[in-house]
Formats: structure tokens, sequence, C-alpha cells
């Protein structure tokens, strides 16, 4: 009885010992799979690391990045993580406000995707571990074009995407040729619009700074999408986003869909998708200019420079963005289920090669995005469908809520544009722009 | 007998009846039948009602990936501390206002209410430097205070024009029998207004539950109530319904429980004065 | 009488709620007054400086302010005709006796419930969505073309959903009143040969009157704040259709992280809500006393 009573007590010394050298990490994550994924997996760690402990918030896009934000910039010390996009890195760094990452040689920090690296990476310092990085490419539905009697080549050109969606359209049966973002904002329809108006050799800003949506360029464009839209669009476009497309595109709606390569997986998925066996990928369209219309994104691991932990966070991120992590995820859940976008040698990977047909484009694509130089003329910002500056998020969404309009037909596409115009130069000047 | 109903009337109020119910309530329906459904039959087309595969996917899903009961409790806690801590404050206001009213009494109500009218969103950085400096960001109290002061008006509110309706002569009687200001508010007024009080109770503590901007951006992973909870299953990339419907129905059956167990409290004091 | 005594002891009474709220809201009204005044983003620290008025004009003169202004209005305006005039229908319905009426009023304030993101979010994709969505379905099965809410009505579908979450408050507040109603006066009415319809504009009405503004008071201070509907359905779009004045600040503040236009933003909308509130008082404090 004693016996057991001293070893009870011990035991709980020790746990107490324990858990008063533990660290808890807090870290701030977005409600994708990827990230559910490494919080489920992140056991393992913890087994390696008993010394440290994980605490999770995990919340939808648009609030974690309110969250994080409002947090870094008050430096109110919530997080010891934060998971951050490509546009957040660049101003945040530039603020000095995020830890720069230095990685054991291990980690093979040159085994980063160049381009990605690059958007991550302020006058070369890492300021952010991507976990998974994304492009966006053209998905179509092999069997309609088979039908139509037309191929899809591997690097289309705008005119053929908008000739074969228009020969797909059924709206009878309920078949449109072409699903495209459409809901305003800044990470909806204008990360689309964006980075399609690269290929048609527009860009947000001028040198100077001065906006340039009064140029003829971004007209091409814009007429461009609203008629195909029009033409071959579901009905209800305009408050489409990622998702809403998606839902359409799984259950046979859509004869293409050009959208974030993440998609790629869930709808050659069978369990979700009614059109898996059916689909096919190509890189994103182009005018002939040398741009493709696709974007870059990572989502990437950052630690706040208030942090108390900085070591231990830095732990963590070594080994949820190592190879050994996606090794792991290939041993649970299958080579398909790894983080894309982020490493080469995942490419390189003939598993991964066979598990993930569409591997070999999301690499190509990601490859042809360049957030430095991201369309045919020079431009004074960094971000292939954003621009990396504090005021975009809002002047995004507004120019936004104009095409959606032109895209409702509300408006004719030349308001929409004079409407951008006009209220970005207002936007700029109130920012104190050219700086 | 004029009140007397035909059963033909009967029976046709019963069909109208049931069928407006039946459609304010189907959105709720078709979020709990969703929550049943994987992911792909949940947006499939045509809609499938009631025979598709059921399965509880979802729910193991949910419970595996988050702590519904921290939520939970940190819900319970955070609207029921708020509506207590609120009551606690406004019966003696409200007592005042009713009981021993001044020319500006009408005032002061309608600027409490109107402390409700500055929007949120634009006093999210002040408030947000002064929970860092107080160290309040991601605790309990916190965001039990916030709410409190959010909710206050309303408490006051209702609780006035609920003791304006109770006769001041017991009050007073009360008083000549010697008993003092505070035993006076807490065994004669008190147990008299109980439907008042209930029903305000019920109201704000389903206002509390819902609140969805202080309890969202003051907390990170220690004080986050269920409204937290829903926001980690929203708006993912790829398919959410089913998983988001099971979170749903599991945030909102607690809340939708209590008010349906506790309705006719809920509607007895709900009279604002209304009822004279 | 001892009313010097209670008068004192009132004024101790209300001291608590009074001095909270009074520095509940004037703590932070007085930081938002001093950054409105700031140029002050949150993304640029270090760059605060004076900015006079700067901020008030901008958020005055932007494009939006004024679709925006005449949206909220349209917004709660809308709400409140839906919810009230439903609330009053609904309200004589469930005063009738039938079968299941207890279920059936539970049914009827379930929605209440239901926090807004969820209901926005389940109104726009599984509901109303032109392809996706139950009603198209249902248009479908009719022959009819699908309507595209959010693109050709978007505030109107906004307005719709807000209603649905505010038509059981209305609901539950005109019931009561209606059951208070005296029974006598009713019948004594019926006896004197007067129709159903002038039973209720002259005796039912008038006696819902008072439970009919507070309603509307409610109502209207919360709907003037929202915006987790906005922000879910639409973004403010098409156009700024959807725009009203608490989702520009809404940009302001967690879009733009622009602290001074939020602060002025948030300045122009208490000074607006407290138009509205006077207005409303005016209109209707008699019902009030």
């Amino acid at each position: 009885m004693r016996a057991k009573l001293l070893a009870l007590m011990t035991c709980s010394a020790m746990t107490i010992a324990a858990t008063a050298q533990a660290e808890t990490l807090t870290i701030a994550t977005v409600n994708n799979g990827d990230m559910i994924r490494m919080q489920k997996l992140a056991g393992a760690f913890t087994e390696q690391h008993p010394d440290i402990e994980l605490e999770w918030v995990t919340l939808e896009e648009n609030v974690l990045r309110q969250r994080v934000t409002t947090d870094i910039a008050t430096k109110g010390g919530q997080y010891d993580i934060m998971t951050i996009g490509t546009y957040e890195v660049p101003i945040w760094a530039g603020q000095e406000w995020l830890v720069p990452l230095d990685f054991e040689a291990d980690y093979d920090v040159d085994d980063l995707l160049p381009a990605i690296r690059a958007g991550l990476s302020v006058d070369e310092t890492l300021y952010a571990a991507p976990f998974y990085g994304e492009s966006s490419f053209v998905m179509y539905r092999k069997d309609l074009f088979e039908e139509a009697g037309l191929e899809m080549p591997e690097a289309p050109t705008w005119d053929f995407i908008g000739e074969a969606a228009r020969k797909i359209t059924d709206k009878d049966n309920e078949v449109y040729g072409i699903c495209l973002r459409g809901k305003a904002g800044w990470g909806e329809n204008m990360a689309f619009l964006s980075a399609m108006a690269n290929s048609f050799g527009a860009r947000w800003f001028d040198m100077e700074w001065k906006p340039q949506f009064d140029q003829p360029e971004w007209k091409d464009a814009l007429q461009f999408y609203i008629d195909l839209m029009n033409d071959a669009g579901p009905p209800g476009a305009s408050s489409n986003g990622f998702n809403e497309n998606l839902a359409l595109f799984q259950t046979g709606k859509c004869g293409m869909w050009i959208d974030a390569t993440v998609a790629a997986s869930f709808v050659s998925n069978p369990d979700e998708s009614q059109v898996a066996d059916d689909v096919g990928f190509a890189l994103a369209p182009d005018k002939g200019l040398g741009k493709r219309g696709n974007w870059l994104w990572a989502w990437s691991l950052a630690i706040p420079a208030g942090s108390q932990k900085t070591e231990a966070a830095k732990t963590f991120i070594a080994w949820a963005t190592s190879k050994a992590y996606s090794e792991l995820v290939a041993e649970e859940e299958g080579w398909a289920n790894v983080p894309p976008g982020t490493r080469t040698s995942l490419y390189e990977n003939p598993s991964y090669q066979e598990a993930a047909p569409f591997a070999e484009l999301t690499l190509k694509s990601i490859q042809a995005a360049d957030p430095t130089s991201p369309t045919v003329e020079e431009v004074p910002y960094v971000g292939v469908q954003f621009v990396a500056i504090p005021e975009f998020q809002g002047i995004g969404t507004a120019v936004g809520q104009q095409f959606s309009a032109a895209l409702a037909g509300q408006a004719s596409v030349d308001q929409a544009l004079s409407n951008a115009q006009a209220l970005t130069e207002r936007e700029m000047q109130k920012a104190g722009y050219p700086k | 007998m004029a009140r007397a109903v035909s059963t033909r009337t009967r029976l046709v109020f019963t069909l109208i009846g049931w069928l407006v119910g039946f459609l304010i309530f189907f959105p709720i329906l078709w979020t709990v039948l969703t929550s049943f459904k994987s992911e792909g039959t949940a947006i499939a087309t045509p809609p499938q009602f009631l025979f598709f595969q059921w399965t509880a996917e979802n729910y193991i899903e949910v419970n595996s990936r988050s702590d519904y009961l921290k939520h939970f409790m940190n819900s319970v806690v955070i609207s029921l501390g708020s509506t207590l801590l609120g009551l606690v404050i406004a019966i003696p206001a409200a007592w005042a206002m009713a009981f021993a009213p001044t020319k500006r009494t009408k005032d002061v109500l309608l600027w409490m209410l109107s402390t409700k009218m500055l929007p949120a969103v634009g006093v999210l950085v002040p408030i947000y430097l002064l929970f860092r400096d107080a160290g309040l960001l991601d605790t309990r109290i916190g965001l039990t205070f916030v709410l409190t002061m959010a909710n206050l008006p309303i408490i006051v509110w209702m609780l006035y024009t609920y003791f304006r309706e109770i006769p001041g002569d017991i009050l007073e009687a009360a008083r000549m029998d010697g008993a003092s200001l505070a035993k006076e508010i807490i065994y004669v007024l008190t147990p008299m207004a109980v439907p008042g009080i209930a029903s305000t109770l019920l109201l704000n503590i389903i206002l509390a539950w819902n609140e969805a901007f202080w309890t969202l951006n003051l907390t990170a992973a220690k004080a986050a109530p269920l409204t937290a909870f829903i926001a980690s299953y929203s708006s993912p990339e790829g398919l959410f319904w089913a998983k988001l419907s099971a979170a749903s129905t599991l945030a909102i059956a607690p809340i939708l429980i209590l008010g349906w167990f506790s309705q006719r409290q809920l509607v007895r004091g709900l009279t604002f004065g209304a009822v004279k | 009488m001892a009313t010097l005594q209670t008068r004192a002891s009132a004024r101790l009474m209300m001291t608590p709620a009074v001095v909270l709220l009074l520095l509940w809201m004037a703590v932070p009204l007085a930081m938002t007054l001093y950054f409105s005044m700031l140029r002050y983003n949150l993304l640029m620290p270090g760059m605060e400086e004076w900015a006079g008025f700067l901020n008030y004009r901008f958020f005055l003169t932007d494009p939006a302010f004024f679709t925006g202004l005449l949206n909220t209005l349209l917004l709660v305006g809308g709400v409140l005709v839906i919810s009230v005039g439903g609330g009053i229908l609904m309200a004589l319905l469930l005063d009738q006796p039938f079968f299941g009426q207890g279920i059936v009023r539970l049914m009827v304030i379930a929605p209440f419930f239901v926090m807004p993101t969820v209901s926005a979010l389940v109104w726009k994709n599984m509901l109303m969505h032109p392809v996706n969505g139950l009603f198209a379905w249902i248009a479908r099965t009719f022959g009819l073309q699908p309507m595209d809410w959010f693109g050709e009505a978007p505030l109107f579908s906004i307005v719709l959903i807000v209603s649905w979450q505010w038509l059981p408050f209305a609901t539950l507040i005109l019931l009561t009143a209606l059951q208070s109603l005296d029974t006598e006066q009713k019948e004594a009415a019926e006896m004197d040969g007067a129709g159903a319809i002038s039973r209720f504009v002259y005796i039912v009405l008038p006696h819902m009157a008072r439970a009919i503004t507070v309603v509307v008071l409610i109502e209207t201070i919360f709907l003037l704040s929202v915006f987790a509907e906005i922000l879910v359905t639409t973004n403010g779009g098409p156009g700024v259709q959807t725009t009203t004045v608490t989702y520009l600040v809404y940009v302001q503040a967690l879009l733009q992280f622009d602290v001074g236009g939020a602060s002025a933003g948030g300045i122009v909308a208490v000074v607006l809500a407290n138009i509205v509130a006077i207005f409303l008082i005016r209109l209707i404090g008699k019902n009030l006393e």
C-alpha cells in the first residue's frame, strides 16, 4: 500500500517536473486539409520532443488573417507560430515582425522550389518556411472534350479556351463550358483576374505607382472574361468562389475550371467527385505574350518577432516542413496526400509521381510564376495575383466588387474599369503614393 | 360560446400552422440532415432528403479534430457568467429607474441603449490594445466582461420595463417595516420579478452564446468558445458542407434545447412592459 | 415620504451600471476619436502622424459611402418590415388553437438560436445557389428558370436571410402581447358585430403597438451592425449593391488595417446610428411611455 502510494507520489512529482519544463507552442493555422493532417500527425513530433506541447488554433482563412494580423501588429503575443501566405511575408518581414529562419544542413533549404523560396524571402533571407505551395491551372473534363471532338493541348491559349468553352456548353443539360471565380474579394475573383490579366500584358501599377485600369490591356482581359462567362459560364457566377466552383465541377456541371492546383486532388478523388475518372489537366492559358495566367501562393509557417519560444518554434517548423514529414504523411496516408508544391525532391520521387498524376503540371505551373516579375512589363511591386502592399486587401476587394458587378450584368466593362481606376487612384493617394 | 372553434377551422389552422412552421424550420432541419451525409452526398443534385447512406463519420471527424467540450465549457462560462454579472449590476439600476424615476431616467436609458450602436469593428483596435496591456486577451474573464458590457443595456431595459409593472406600494410597505434597501431588493422585489428576470437571463444567454465578433477576435486557444469551433470548419479549401453541418448542429444543439425547454419562462417575462 | 433618502440610494444603485457603461463607452470612444485624427495603419508602425480630418474626408467622400448609407437603411428597413409584418401574422396564427401548437411554436423560434455566419453559409450554398441549391432544384422541378439570388437581387437576398434570423424574436414578443389581450374585449367587439378585419385593426393592432415599438427598437440596434452575413455571401458586391456603412468600416479595419480610417468610419457610424435613434424615438417614442 505504502509502496504504491510512494510510487504514485514520485510519479506525479515527475509529471509536475516534466510539465514545468514543457513549453507550450500556440500555433495558428488555416483549416485546409493539409494543415488538419499536420495537426493529426503532430503526435509524432511531441513524442520526439516531450518538452514541447502544442496548442492549435485552427480557423478559416479570413478569420485567421484578421486575427494574426491584429495580433502581430499590436504585439499581442498570443501565437508562437503563425500560418501566413506569400502576401504577408514581404510586408511583415519589411517591418521586422518575423524571425529570420536558418535551419540545420539536413533541412536542405536548397531543396525548396526556387519560385516559392523567392516569394518567402526578403534580401535572400528566408522569413517563413513553406508548408504547401500552389499555383493555378486548367482542370477539364476529358469525356466532354472527346465528345466535342476537341483536344486540350498541354499549354493552351486563351483563344482555344474560349472556343472550347463555348462549344462544350450545353445549358439545357446544365453543362457549362467554364467555371471561373466571380465572387468579389482580393483573394477571390481578383486572384484569378489579376493572374489572367498578367497574361494579357496588363498590370496593376506602372513604375510610378499609377493604376493601370485605364489601359487597353485591362479592357481586353476583362472583356474577354465577361464575354466568356456570359456565353459559357454557370448562372450565379458573380457569387462563386473556390468552393462553389469546386462543388459545381465535382457534380459534373463544368467543362473546365481554372483554379488552384490543390483542387486537383479533390476533383480526382472518387469519394467526393462524380467526375474523378475523367479529369485532365493543362497549364494556365496564355496570349502569346510570354506570361501565363497562373498565380503563386504558399501557406507558410513563420515565427513572430516577439515570441519567447523561438527555439522550440523553429524546431517545430523544421519538422513540419521537412522531407521527413513528407515521408511520414506518405507512410500514414499515402503519397497523394503529401503537402505539394514546396520541395524539388518531392517531384523527383517516383512514388509521388505515380500517386499524383497532376504532379508534373503542378510543378511546371509553379515554375512558370515569378512573383518578382509577374507580368509582361516592369512593375514596382512583388506578387503575381496580388500586390504586396498593406493597402492591397482593401483596394483589391473594392476593385473585385466592380468586376463582379460587370459579371452580374449591372455595369458595363468600361464603367467597371473606370470605377476601378478612380477608386484605386483615390486609395493610393490616401496612402501617400508614390513613395 | 363565442370562442368555441369548429373542428374544421381547427384543422385548417393545424395545416397552415404546420406548413409555415416546417418552412421556417427547414434550413435547420436541412443542416441536421446534411450532417449525417458524406461530403459527396451533401452536394448531390437532385438533393437527397431521407434516403441516403446515413453516416456518423462527420461527428467522429469533428470530435477527433477539435475539443468540443473545451469550447462548449467556454461558451457556457462566458455566456452564463456575463449574464449573471450583468444581472447583478442591472437589478439595482433598474430598481432605481423604476421606483425612483427622475426627469433624466428616460434619457439615461436611451443613452445606455445607444452605447450598443458603436460598431464593434470600429473599436476593435482600441479594445485589443487595452486588453493586451491588461493581460486579458484570450481569457474567459476578459470575454465575460466584454459581453457583460455589450448586453448590459438590454438587460437594464428589460428589467426596468418589467419592474415598472410591479406596484410600488408593496415595496414601500416593506420599507415601512424597516427592511433595508438591500433586503427590499433581494427579498421583496426579486421574488416578485422572477418571470422578468428569468426571461432576461435566457434572452441574454442566447445573445451571448451567438456573439461572434468579440468572441472570435479576442480569443486564441484557451478561452475560445463555440463560435471559434464553427470558424474552424467553415470554408476551407475543399468540400465542407457535411462537416460544417455537424459542427453547427453540435454548436446550436445546447442553446436550442435550452431555449425549447425554457420557452414558457422566456415568453412569460418577454413583455418589455408591452402588456398592461 | 423617504424620497430624499430614496433618491440618494437610487443614485447609488445606478452608479455601477452607469459608471461601467460610461467607461465602456467613453474609453474606446475617446481612443477612437483620437485615432480618427491620425494617419495610423497597423501594418505601417512608426508612421503615425497627425492627419486632422483627412480620414473623415476620405470616408465621407468615398463613392461607396452614399450607397452604403442607403443600403444600410434598406437593409434595416427591409428586415424590420418583413420580420414585424411576418411576426404579426405568425403571432396571430400561433394564437389560434390547433393540434401540435407547441411543436410548431418551437420550430418557429428555432432560427433565433443559429449563429449568423452559419445561417448565411447554409442559405447561400445549400438553399439559394442557382445550380446546386435546393431552391434551384425546386424551380427546375416545376420547369422554371432558377433564380440567381445573389446576382439579381443581392441586397434582397441578404434581407431575407437576416429576416429569417429575426422573425422568431418578433414573433415571440408579439405573441406575448397578443396573448395578454383581454378576451372579454374581443368578445364584446364580436358581439357588436365587428368583423375579423376591423377587430384586428381597431383592437388587436393598437394593443400590440407598444410591443411593435420594442421590436423595432431592439432589432434596429442589432441590425445596424450586421456585416457577417454580407461578408460570407457577397463581400459587399456585386458593385457596391450590398455594401453597408458597417461593411465599409469593416473594410477599413480588418482588410486595410487602417486604424485611422476605421476610427473615422466608426465615429461616422455612431453619429448616424444616433440620428436614426433620435428619429425613431421621435416617431414611436410615445409608445414607450
